[in-house]
């Protein structure tokens, strides 16, 4: 099976504080941790074990700036067979539909069975692999968090529906999933897998290598334009505590008493 | 121009949910004036289009069993052979919102927004929306071309329901445009989620563990607060993902709905899809380091620490004072 997975270089939540620059118009980027988008992680894992299981290839490929390689690098060190880099400023300011018209570009190079993406990244959108299958014309389906190869040209798959239940269909291959959390335990990387792959050629490809017409993607291309960023006026908020730790702990013990909170 | 604005009625058990009502909210905000239009597309529909005819002037009903089990490859067709150019679709942000949506706007040729939880004026066909990002730490203002039409869909609990009632609408049969419908995925079985050990859904009092524990082997200072407070554990995703907790244990849009009076919040950073399985406003008691961090726009209490220092103290305090 010729797999290709969409990943994305993000800032990593789990370690970032994200604040709003001065003008509003971008988050503070200096000092942030950047990492591969969780849920890539999970549709890279996933990609290399159907491979180990039934023969083919995975290809990791990213739309990014020239950065976008060390997350690329770090998903060939777990076994992606190839990567690949769409990198060109007329992709600056894409929407979902943009990254999805550039990412097809880059699929129809190949032979693929099958393109995973994550269910979301960073701005929770949601929208890159549904989009990436329609303009495909290929089948689709969200948040998977099953995959089984079926003999022929199909694949038994589960989607995580509401409360955590899992809906079973059958879907025909070639087509596009979101992958959701949870469903393999991404291998681990050590510096040394790292170095394996540190020399890889990873070819980099723009807008006029892929074919792609001036003006389609990228900020000119936008139907949906990002204004500002900005942190909402919500209610009260939390009455916050203050104190050392001990005095801390004394405040929400008389808390946690008096609202029931110590059974 | 007054846009032609759909919204898609999701229901349960012969129902709608309370996303429709929340969409017809959204649709009034974004479009003033507009006189929505519900789509209601399943099998045994009487009941759902009664309910929104009489929320709503109009409402279109798709009555097939192939569509018993909705999803985006059955749907899409379907809604792209029924919906006038220039169409306005609401959504909810839901499994089968975001399964839909995306390829949809591209087959409609639409602009395409997910996840709002705002909006401003819009002018002309340029729509104004508010979404969140990084699980809710900042929040964007959009802007949007909807010259073409445009799907949106929209995250639940972030519009108050329409009352219903004032309406008398009509229920217009289109059941035949859904005639026929194959899609090249077919739905199989719904595997139910399964029972933990504990129920927490009927626990009054919860300690919940969020990515901010940090390594598995931290998660034993929860436990013993827990055991200090009489007080069951429970979790976010990634706690599950980690699979350093049962399944049944996460609270969430694709966990639990707990109900507790009192919810002390341990390194969670209060993620919409975290804090929508938290029903009934309990006390919420929220640690985090991040003086930022969105669950403390949601507490009750808020502590900035760090778990690994606080949580010690705070079983031992406990102790002392029983
Ligand atoms: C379709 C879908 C369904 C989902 N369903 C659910 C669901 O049902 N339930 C759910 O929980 N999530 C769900 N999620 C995931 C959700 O979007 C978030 O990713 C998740 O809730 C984040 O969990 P968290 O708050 O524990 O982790 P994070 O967002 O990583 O937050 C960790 C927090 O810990 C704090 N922290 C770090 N270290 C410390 C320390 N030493 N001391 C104190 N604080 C610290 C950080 O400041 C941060 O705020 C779903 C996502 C999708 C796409
Ligand atoms: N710049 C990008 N490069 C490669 N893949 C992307 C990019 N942006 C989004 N994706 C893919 O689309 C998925 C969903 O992202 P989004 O629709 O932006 O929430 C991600 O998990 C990736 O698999």
């Amino acid at each position: 099976m010729e797999i290709l997975v969409c990943v994305k270089r993000v800032p990593d939540s789990a370690e970032n504080e994200i604040s709003i620059g001065a003008d509003g118009a971008d988050i503070r980027r200096d000092d942030l941790v950047y990492s591969v988008n969780e849920w890539d992680n999970y549709a890279v894992e996933e990609a290399i074990q159907i491979v180990e299981r039934v023969g083919g290839s995975v290809t990791v490929v990213a739309v990014g700036t020239a950065d976008a390689e060390e997350v690329v690098r770090r998903e060939m060190a777990m076994g992606a067979t190839q990567g690949l880099l769409l990198v060109d400023e007329a992709f600056e300011g894409s929407d979902g539909l943009g990254i999805a018209t550039i990412l097809r570009a880059a699929a129809q190079r190949g032979q693929y069975d099958l393109i995973l993406t994550g269910a979301q990244a960073d701005d929770g959108a949601a929208q890159v692999g549904g989009m990436l299958a329609a303009l495909l014309d290929w089948p689709y389906a969200s948040l998977v968090n099953r995959i089984e190869v079926n003999a022929g040209e199909s694949l038994r798959i589960g989607r995580e529906i509401e409360g955590g239940s899992q809906e079973i269909s059958e879907i025909a291959t070639p087509c596009v999933l979101s992958i959701q959390t949870g469903l393999n335990e991404p291998r681990y990387v050590g510096i040394r897998g790292i170095r394996k792959v540190a020399s890889v050629e990873i070819p980099m490809l723009d807008a006029a290598a892929l074919g792609i017409a001036e003006g389609s993607v990228g900020q000119t291309g936008a139907k949906v334009q990002r204004v500002d960023y900005f942190v909402p006026q919500t209610g009260l908020g939390a009455e916050m505590l203050a104190g050392s730790t001990v005095e801390l702990a004394s405040q929400l013990v008389e808390i946690l008493k008096t609202k029931g909170g110590l059974k | 121009m007054v846009a032609k604005v759909f919204i898609f009625v999701a229901h349960t058990d012969g129902k709608a949910d309370d996303t429709a009502f929340e969409l017809v909210t959204a649709a009034k905000r974004l479009f003033p004036g507009c006189a929505p239009v519900a789509l209601v597309t399943g099998s045994g529909l009487d009941g759902v289009c009664q309910e929104m005819a009489a929320a709503l002037g109009e409402v279109w009903k798709f009555d097939q069993a192939a569509l018993a089990h909705p999803n985006a490859e059955l749907l899409w067709p379907l809604l792209v052979k029924v919906l006038p150019a220039g169409a306005m679709l609401l959504l909810p942000h839901s499994s089968l919102g975001m399964d839909l949506g995306p390829g949809l706007s591209v087959r409609l040729g639409a602009a395409y927004l997910p996840d709002v939880v705002g909006t401003e004026a819009s002018e002309g066909t340029t729509l104004r929306v508010i979404r969140q990002e990084f699980n809710g730490q900042v929040s964007t203002h959009l802007h949007c071309d909807a010259s073409g039409g445009a799907v949106i869909t929209v995250r639940s609990g972030a519009f108050p329901p329409e009352a219903t009632g004032s309406a008398v609408g009509q229920v217009s049969d289109r059941s035949g445009d859904a005639e026929g419908l194959t899609a090249r995925r077919t739905f199989v079985e719904v595997i139910p989620a399964e029972a933990g050990d504990i129920d927490i859904t009927r626990e009054e009092v919860l300690v919940a563990v969020g990515r901010g524990i940090g390594d598995q082997e931290n998660l034993a200072l929860a436990e013993e607060l827990a055991l200090a407070m009489g007080a069951a554990l429970c979790c976010s995703r990634p706690i599950v993902d980690a699979k350093w907790l049962a399944k049944s244990r996460q609270v969430g849009t694709s966990g639990l709905t707990v109900q507790p009076k009192v919810y002390l919040a341990l390194g969670i950073s209060g993620s919409f899809q975290h804090l929508g399985g938290i029903k009934g406003s309990p006390l919420l008691v929220a640690i985090n380091k991040n003086p930022n961090a969105p669950i403390f726009q949601a507490a009750s209490v808020g502590v900035v620490a760090d778990l690994l220092e606080l949580l010690p103290a705070l079983t031992e305090k406990i102790h002392q004072s029983r």
